[in-house]
Protein backbone atom coordinates (compact mmCIF):
# COMPACT_ATOMS: atom_id res chain seq x y z
CA UNK A 1 0.00 0.00 0.00
CA UNK A 2 1.46 3.51 -0.79
CA UNK A 3 1.41 5.87 1.86
CA UNK A 4 1.64 9.95 0.63
CA UNK A 5 3.10 10.82 3.75
CA UNK A 6 5.45 8.03 4.26
CA UNK A 7 6.80 8.95 0.38
CA UNK A 8 7.61 12.43 0.84
CA UNK A 9 8.61 12.32 4.07
CA UNK A 10 10.85 8.94 3.10
CA UNK A 11 9.88 6.47 5.75
CA UNK A 12 11.28 3.71 5.38
CA UNK A 13 10.07 0.28 6.51
CA UNK A 14 11.41 -0.96 9.96
CA UNK A 15 13.04 2.95 10.43
CA UNK A 16 12.60 4.34 14.05
CA UNK A 17 9.82 6.94 12.47
CA UNK A 18 8.04 4.33 10.71
CA UNK A 19 7.30 2.61 14.17
CA UNK A 20 7.00 5.97 15.87
CA UNK A 21 3.69 6.08 13.39
CA UNK A 22 2.52 2.41 13.18
CA UNK A 23 1.44 3.41 17.54
CA UNK A 24 -0.99 5.82 15.79
CA UNK A 25 -2.04 2.80 12.83
CA UNK A 26 -5.57 4.46 12.50
CA UNK A 27 -4.77 8.36 12.08
CA UNK A 28 -1.95 6.97 9.30
CA UNK A 29 -4.13 4.38 7.69
CA UNK A 30 -6.79 7.29 7.14
CA UNK A 31 -4.90 10.12 6.40
CA UNK A 32 -4.12 8.26 3.45
CA UNK A 33 -7.93 6.97 3.32
CA UNK A 34 -8.95 11.06 3.44
CA UNK A 35 -6.38 11.62 0.42
CA UNK A 36 -7.83 9.14 -1.58
CA UNK A 37 -11.14 9.85 -0.74
CA UNK A 38 -10.63 13.62 -1.87
CA UNK A 39 -7.55 13.62 -4.26
CA UNK A 40 -6.95 9.91 -6.40
CA UNK A 41 -10.30 7.92 -6.17
CA UNK A 42 -12.91 10.48 -5.27
CA UNK A 43 -16.61 8.68 -5.50
CA UNK A 44 -18.31 11.81 -6.44
CA UNK A 45 -16.92 14.00 -9.31
CA UNK A 46 -20.07 15.65 -9.75
CA UNK A 47 -19.98 17.91 -6.61
CA UNK A 48 -16.48 18.84 -7.55
CA UNK A 49 -14.17 17.70 -10.55
CA UNK A 50 -10.71 15.76 -10.73
CA UNK A 51 -9.24 19.09 -12.18
CA UNK A 52 -10.97 21.17 -8.96
CA UNK A 53 -9.79 18.67 -6.48
CA UNK A 54 -6.25 18.73 -7.81
CA UNK A 55 -6.43 22.80 -8.48
CA UNK A 56 -7.61 23.59 -5.00
CA UNK A 57 -5.15 21.18 -3.42
CA UNK A 58 -1.98 22.28 -5.43
CA UNK A 59 -2.96 26.01 -4.51
CA UNK A 60 -3.32 25.01 -1.21
CA UNK A 61 -0.01 23.37 -0.90
CA UNK A 62 1.98 25.97 -3.14
CA UNK A 63 0.47 28.96 -0.78
CA UNK A 64 1.60 27.42 1.93
CA UNK A 65 4.97 26.69 1.19
CA UNK A 66 4.41 23.14 1.27
CA UNK A 67 7.18 22.33 -1.52
CA UNK A 68 7.14 18.35 -1.88
CA UNK A 69 3.57 18.17 -1.72
CA UNK A 70 2.75 20.95 -4.08
CA UNK A 71 5.18 19.24 -6.38
CA UNK A 72 2.93 16.46 -5.58
CA UNK A 73 -0.32 18.01 -6.34
CA UNK A 74 0.99 20.01 -9.64
CA UNK A 75 2.13 16.53 -10.62
CA UNK A 76 -1.30 15.41 -10.42
CA UNK A 77 -3.42 18.42 -11.87
CA UNK A 78 -0.36 18.95 -14.83
CA UNK A 79 -1.54 15.16 -16.12
CA UNK A 80 -5.19 16.62 -16.01
CA UNK A 81 -5.25 19.94 -17.78
CA UNK A 82 -2.09 21.53 -17.72
CA UNK A 83 -3.24 25.07 -18.55
CA UNK A 84 -5.00 25.24 -15.55
CA UNK A 85 -1.61 24.51 -13.28
CA UNK A 86 0.17 27.13 -15.80
CA UNK A 87 -2.64 29.76 -14.89
CA UNK A 88 -2.10 28.69 -10.75
CA UNK A 89 1.52 29.17 -11.75
CA UNK A 90 1.06 32.67 -12.34
CA UNK A 91 -1.48 33.49 -9.84
CA UNK A 92 1.02 32.36 -6.75
CA UNK A 93 2.98 35.02 -6.70
CA UNK A 94 0.62 37.67 -6.15
CA UNK A 95 -1.35 35.81 -3.41
CA UNK A 96 1.25 34.22 -1.27
CA UNK A 97 2.06 35.74 1.86
CA UNK A 98 1.90 34.64 5.57
CA UNK A 99 -0.84 33.90 8.42
CA UNK A 100 -3.01 33.29 9.86
CA UNK A 101 -4.26 37.03 10.14
CA UNK A 102 -7.77 38.41 9.94
CA UNK A 103 -10.33 40.28 12.08
CA UNK A 104 -12.52 38.97 15.60
CA UNK A 105 -16.06 39.38 16.30
CA UNK A 106 -15.58 43.15 18.05
CA UNK A 107 -14.93 42.89 21.50
CA UNK A 108 -11.73 42.33 23.73
CA UNK A 109 -10.15 40.48 20.84
CA UNK A 110 -10.25 43.66 18.09
CA UNK A 111 -6.67 44.20 19.34
CA UNK A 112 -5.53 41.34 17.90
CA UNK A 113 -6.74 41.72 14.60
CA UNK A 114 -4.50 42.15 12.37
CA UNK A 115 -5.03 42.85 8.28
CA UNK A 116 -3.59 41.27 5.37
CA UNK A 117 -4.26 40.27 1.59
CA UNK A 118 -8.01 39.67 0.76
CA UNK A 119 -7.45 37.32 -2.61
CA UNK A 120 -9.48 37.87 -5.79
CA UNK A 121 -8.63 36.04 -8.96
CA UNK A 122 -7.39 38.61 -11.40
CA UNK A 123 -9.03 38.58 -14.90
CA UNK A 124 -6.75 36.52 -16.23
CA UNK A 125 -7.00 34.02 -13.83
CA UNK A 126 -10.50 33.96 -14.29
CA UNK A 127 -10.85 33.03 -17.63
CA UNK A 128 -8.25 30.47 -17.46
CA UNK A 129 -10.12 28.33 -14.58
CA UNK A 130 -13.70 29.69 -15.08
CA UNK A 131 -16.05 31.46 -12.54
CA UNK A 132 -16.53 28.44 -10.68
CA UNK A 133 -12.82 27.36 -9.96
CA UNK A 134 -11.57 31.19 -9.29
CA UNK A 135 -14.40 31.13 -6.58
CA UNK A 136 -13.11 28.33 -4.81
CA UNK A 137 -9.33 29.38 -4.99
CA UNK A 138 -10.20 32.51 -3.53
CA UNK A 139 -12.43 30.53 -0.56
CA UNK A 140 -9.19 28.44 -0.11
CA UNK A 141 -7.06 31.61 0.29
CA UNK A 142 -9.23 32.72 2.42
CA UNK A 143 -9.04 29.47 4.55
CA UNK A 144 -5.65 29.09 4.31
CA UNK A 145 -4.35 32.67 5.28
CA UNK A 146 -7.63 33.89 7.47
CA UNK A 147 -9.91 31.35 8.65
CA UNK A 148 -11.29 33.43 11.21
CA UNK A 149 -12.49 35.92 8.58
CA UNK A 150 -14.63 33.20 7.20
CA UNK A 151 -18.69 34.13 6.85
CA UNK A 152 -22.12 33.21 5.30
CA UNK A 153 -21.30 35.64 2.38
CA UNK A 154 -18.51 33.51 1.29
CA UNK A 155 -20.26 30.68 1.47
CA UNK A 156 -22.84 32.87 -0.93
CA UNK A 157 -20.16 33.56 -2.96
CA UNK A 158 -19.68 29.81 -3.51
CA UNK A 159 -23.12 28.91 -4.27
CA UNK A 160 -23.98 31.77 -6.59
CA UNK A 161 -20.35 30.70 -8.46
CA UNK A 162 -22.42 27.09 -9.34
CA UNK A 163 -21.02 25.23 -6.12
CA UNK A 164 -23.72 23.05 -4.35
CA UNK A 165 -24.15 22.45 -0.74
CA UNK A 166 -22.30 19.25 -0.66
CA UNK A 167 -19.53 20.49 -3.25
CA UNK A 168 -18.75 23.36 -0.64
CA UNK A 169 -18.42 20.47 2.23
CA UNK A 170 -15.91 18.62 -0.36
CA UNK A 171 -14.14 21.33 -1.05
CA UNK A 172 -14.22 22.69 2.83
CA UNK A 173 -12.68 19.03 3.99
CA UNK A 174 -9.96 19.32 0.97
CA UNK A 175 -8.73 22.48 1.95
CA UNK A 176 -8.65 21.81 5.48
CA UNK A 177 -7.44 18.70 5.45
CA UNK A 178 -4.14 19.94 3.32
CA UNK A 179 -3.37 22.21 6.04
CA UNK A 180 -3.11 18.61 8.09
CA UNK A 181 -1.34 16.45 5.56
CA UNK A 182 1.41 19.45 5.18
CA UNK A 183 1.77 20.09 8.45
CA UNK A 184 2.56 16.13 9.24
CA UNK A 185 4.93 16.07 6.31
CA UNK A 186 6.54 19.04 7.91
CA UNK A 187 6.93 18.15 10.82
CA UNK A 188 7.88 14.47 10.45
CA UNK A 189 10.16 15.94 8.44
CA UNK A 190 11.32 17.87 11.30
CA UNK A 191 11.98 15.21 13.78
CA UNK A 192 13.31 12.83 11.06
CA UNK A 193 16.47 15.31 10.85
CA UNK A 194 16.78 15.24 14.89
CA UNK A 195 16.62 11.10 14.92
CA UNK B 1 -33.81 22.42 -2.00
CA UNK B 2 -30.86 22.89 0.27
CA UNK B 3 -28.75 25.12 -1.60
CA UNK B 4 -29.23 28.38 0.47
CA UNK B 5 -26.79 30.10 3.12
CA UNK B 6 -28.28 29.96 6.66
CA UNK B 7 -27.75 33.44 8.27
CA UNK B 8 -28.74 34.28 12.00
CA UNK B 9 -29.07 38.45 12.30
CA UNK B 10 -30.16 38.34 15.77
CA UNK B 11 -27.08 36.15 17.60
CA UNK B 12 -25.03 37.52 19.76
CA UNK B 13 -21.82 36.42 18.67
CA UNK B 14 -19.29 35.51 21.79
CA UNK B 15 -16.03 37.36 21.29
CA UNK B 16 -13.62 36.61 24.00
CA UNK B 17 -11.89 33.04 24.64
CA UNK B 18 -13.84 30.96 27.03
CA UNK B 19 -13.76 27.42 28.90
CA UNK B 20 -17.33 27.60 29.11
CA UNK B 21 -19.58 25.31 26.52
CA UNK B 22 -20.50 27.30 23.32
CA UNK B 23 -22.72 26.26 21.15
CA UNK B 24 -23.08 26.62 16.78
CA UNK B 25 -25.05 26.89 14.59
CA UNK B 26 -24.01 26.02 10.70
CA UNK B 27 -24.47 28.29 7.71
CA UNK B 28 -25.36 25.36 5.16
CA UNK B 29 -28.30 23.19 5.84
CA UNK B 30 -27.49 19.82 7.54
CA UNK B 31 -28.22 16.26 6.26
CA UNK B 32 -32.25 16.24 7.73
CA UNK B 33 -31.70 13.10 10.35
CA UNK B 34 -34.43 11.44 8.78
CA UNK B 35 -32.08 11.00 5.24
CA UNK B 36 -29.16 9.39 7.10
CA UNK B 37 -28.21 6.14 5.48
CA UNK B 38 -26.60 3.58 7.22
CA UNK B 39 -23.57 4.37 5.27
CA UNK B 40 -23.66 8.33 6.93
CA UNK B 41 -24.22 6.37 10.50
CA UNK B 42 -20.93 4.57 9.72
CA UNK B 43 -19.14 7.47 8.91
CA UNK B 44 -20.90 9.31 12.03
CA UNK B 45 -18.70 6.74 14.19
CA UNK B 46 -20.92 7.54 17.42
CA UNK B 47 -24.29 7.41 16.96
CA UNK B 48 -25.27 9.87 18.90
CA UNK B 49 -23.31 12.73 16.40
CA UNK B 50 -26.73 12.10 14.66
CA UNK B 51 -28.02 15.37 16.82
CA UNK B 52 -25.21 17.28 15.77
CA UNK B 53 -25.67 19.66 13.00
CA UNK B 54 -21.98 20.03 12.56
CA UNK B 55 -21.74 16.46 11.82
CA UNK B 56 -24.85 16.33 9.88
CA UNK B 57 -23.16 19.30 7.76
CA UNK B 58 -19.77 17.03 7.21
CA UNK B 59 -21.91 13.79 6.92
CA UNK B 60 -22.50 15.10 3.54
CA UNK B 61 -19.03 13.93 2.63
CA UNK B 62 -19.33 10.76 4.40
CA UNK B 63 -16.22 8.64 3.36
CA UNK B 64 -14.53 12.00 4.54
CA UNK B 65 -16.21 12.39 7.35
CA UNK B 66 -15.48 8.68 8.72
CA UNK B 67 -12.00 8.56 8.02
CA UNK B 68 -11.54 12.25 9.68
CA UNK B 69 -13.26 10.88 12.96
CA UNK B 70 -11.61 7.80 13.14
CA UNK B 71 -8.08 9.90 12.75
CA UNK B 72 -8.55 12.40 15.52
CA UNK B 73 -10.22 9.79 17.69
CA UNK B 74 -6.74 7.88 17.15
CA UNK B 75 -4.81 10.85 17.57
CA UNK B 76 -6.29 12.32 20.47
CA UNK B 77 -7.79 9.17 22.47
CA UNK B 78 -4.82 6.70 21.69
CA UNK B 79 -2.91 6.16 25.29
CA UNK B 80 -0.30 3.58 24.11
CA UNK B 81 2.45 5.71 25.38
CA UNK B 82 3.44 9.43 23.57
CA UNK B 83 2.24 12.80 24.78
CA UNK B 84 -0.04 13.04 28.00
CA UNK B 85 -4.07 13.67 27.18
CA UNK B 86 -3.71 16.91 28.80
CA UNK B 87 -1.27 18.16 26.73
CA UNK B 88 -2.47 16.73 23.53
CA UNK B 89 -5.45 18.96 24.61
CA UNK B 90 -2.88 21.89 25.34
CA UNK B 91 -1.71 21.68 21.86
CA UNK B 92 -5.39 21.32 19.89
CA UNK B 93 -6.40 24.46 22.38
CA UNK B 94 -3.20 26.49 21.34
CA UNK B 95 -3.71 25.70 17.55
CA UNK B 96 -7.84 26.92 17.81
CA UNK B 97 -6.40 30.22 19.71
CA UNK B 98 -3.65 30.82 17.03
CA UNK B 99 -5.82 30.54 14.11
CA UNK B 100 -9.09 32.12 16.25
CA UNK B 101 -11.31 29.78 16.64
CA UNK B 102 -13.32 30.34 19.82
CA UNK B 103 -15.32 27.30 19.56
CA UNK B 104 -13.05 24.71 19.06
CA UNK B 105 -10.57 26.53 22.19
CA UNK B 106 -13.70 26.38 24.12
CA UNK B 107 -13.66 22.93 23.76
CA UNK B 108 -10.11 22.02 23.93
CA UNK B 109 -9.25 24.39 26.63
CA UNK B 110 -12.12 22.75 29.22
CA UNK B 111 -10.77 19.13 27.99
CA UNK B 112 -6.99 20.11 29.20
CA UNK B 113 -8.39 21.26 32.35
CA UNK B 114 -10.67 18.37 32.83
CA UNK B 115 -7.30 16.69 31.99
CA UNK B 116 -5.24 18.52 34.87
CA UNK B 117 -7.64 20.09 37.06
CA UNK B 118 -4.75 21.76 38.76
CA UNK B 119 -3.82 23.45 35.45
CA UNK B 120 -6.73 25.57 34.68
CA UNK B 121 -6.20 28.71 35.59
CA UNK B 122 -3.00 27.87 33.29
CA UNK B 123 -4.91 26.88 30.60
CA UNK B 124 -7.35 30.43 31.26
CA UNK B 125 -4.01 32.10 30.66
CA UNK B 126 -3.31 30.90 27.06
CA UNK B 127 -6.68 31.51 25.85
CA UNK B 128 -6.98 35.28 27.82
CA UNK B 129 -3.17 36.27 26.60
CA UNK B 130 -2.62 33.65 24.50
CA UNK B 131 0.36 31.97 23.45
CA UNK B 132 2.84 34.66 24.96
CA UNK B 133 1.60 34.55 28.12
CA UNK B 134 3.74 32.93 30.85
CA UNK B 135 3.71 29.64 31.69
CA UNK B 136 6.05 26.43 32.88
CA UNK B 137 8.92 25.51 30.99
CA UNK B 138 7.05 22.21 29.44
CA UNK B 139 3.74 23.76 28.87
CA UNK B 140 5.79 26.52 27.28
CA UNK B 141 7.86 24.59 24.58
CA UNK B 142 4.36 22.59 23.98
CA UNK B 143 2.64 26.24 23.39
CA UNK B 144 5.50 27.21 21.29
CA UNK B 145 5.57 23.95 18.68
CA UNK B 146 1.91 23.77 18.17
CA UNK B 147 1.86 27.87 17.30
CA UNK B 148 4.74 27.33 15.44
CA UNK B 149 3.33 24.69 13.29
CA UNK B 150 0.41 26.23 12.87
CA UNK B 151 1.89 29.08 11.42
CA UNK B 152 1.36 29.31 7.48
CA UNK B 153 3.81 28.64 6.15
CA UNK B 154 4.96 26.79 9.26
CA UNK B 155 7.83 27.57 11.43
CA UNK B 156 8.69 24.26 13.26
CA UNK B 157 12.15 23.90 13.15
CA UNK B 158 14.78 22.09 15.02
CA UNK B 159 14.63 24.12 17.45
CA UNK B 160 11.65 23.31 18.30
CA UNK B 161 12.12 19.37 18.26
CA UNK B 162 15.24 20.26 20.71
CA UNK B 163 12.74 22.11 23.34
CA UNK B 164 10.28 19.63 23.93
CA UNK B 165 12.96 17.04 24.35
CA UNK B 166 14.75 19.77 26.62
CA UNK B 167 11.35 19.50 28.85
CA UNK B 168 11.00 15.82 29.15
CA UNK B 169 9.20 14.57 25.65
CA UNK B 170 10.20 11.32 23.52
CA UNK B 171 10.03 10.87 20.24
CA UNK B 172 6.32 9.26 20.23
CA UNK B 173 5.36 12.36 21.88
CA UNK B 174 6.39 14.60 19.74
CA UNK B 175 4.35 12.72 17.04
CA UNK B 176 1.21 13.02 19.27
CA UNK B 177 2.08 16.88 19.41
CA UNK B 178 2.76 16.95 15.78
CA UNK B 179 -0.50 15.46 15.01
CA UNK B 180 -2.63 17.25 17.29
CA UNK B 181 -1.65 20.39 16.26
CA UNK B 182 -1.92 19.53 12.33
CA UNK B 183 -5.04 17.71 13.28
CA UNK B 184 -6.45 21.35 14.61
CA UNK B 185 -5.51 22.84 11.54
CA UNK B 186 -8.04 20.71 9.66
CA UNK B 187 -11.17 21.07 12.29
CA UNK B 188 -10.34 24.84 12.86
CA UNK B 189 -11.06 25.78 9.14
CA UNK B 190 -13.97 23.55 9.23
CA UNK B 191 -15.93 24.94 12.42
CA UNK B 192 -14.32 28.29 11.16
CA UNK B 193 -15.84 28.70 7.98
CA UNK B 194 -19.06 26.83 8.14
CA UNK B 195 -21.10 27.77 11.08
CA UNK B 196 -20.42 30.37 14.08
CA UNK B 197 -20.53 29.76 17.76
CA UNK B 198 -23.51 30.82 20.22
CA UNK B 199 -23.18 31.86 23.48
CA UNK B 200 -23.18 29.52 26.32
CA UNK B 201 -26.02 28.17 27.34
CA UNK B 202 -27.98 28.95 30.67
CA UNK B 203 -27.59 26.10 32.96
Amino acid sequence: MTDLIDTLVGIDVGSPLDALRAKRPVARSDAQTTYDALITDPGDLARASAVERAAIAFWVAALSRAEQLAANYRGLLADLDPAVATSIDDALPDATTTGPYGTYPAGPLSAEDEAGLHFTASPALRDAVGTRLAAALEHAHLLTFRPRDASPDALQALLEAGWSTDGIVTVSQLVAFIHFQLRVITGLTVLKKAI
Amino acid sequence: MTEHVIRYPDLTRPNAFTQEELGWVPWLEPKPESELTDEDYTALVERSRAASPYFRLLVRDPVVLGARTRADNDIFYNTDAGLARAERELSAATTSRTNGCLFCASVHSRFASLQAPSRRDDVQRLLDLGIDGDQDERWTAIIEAAAALTATPSAFGPAHVEALRAVGLDDQAVVDLIQSAAFFNWANRLMLSLGEPTPPTAA
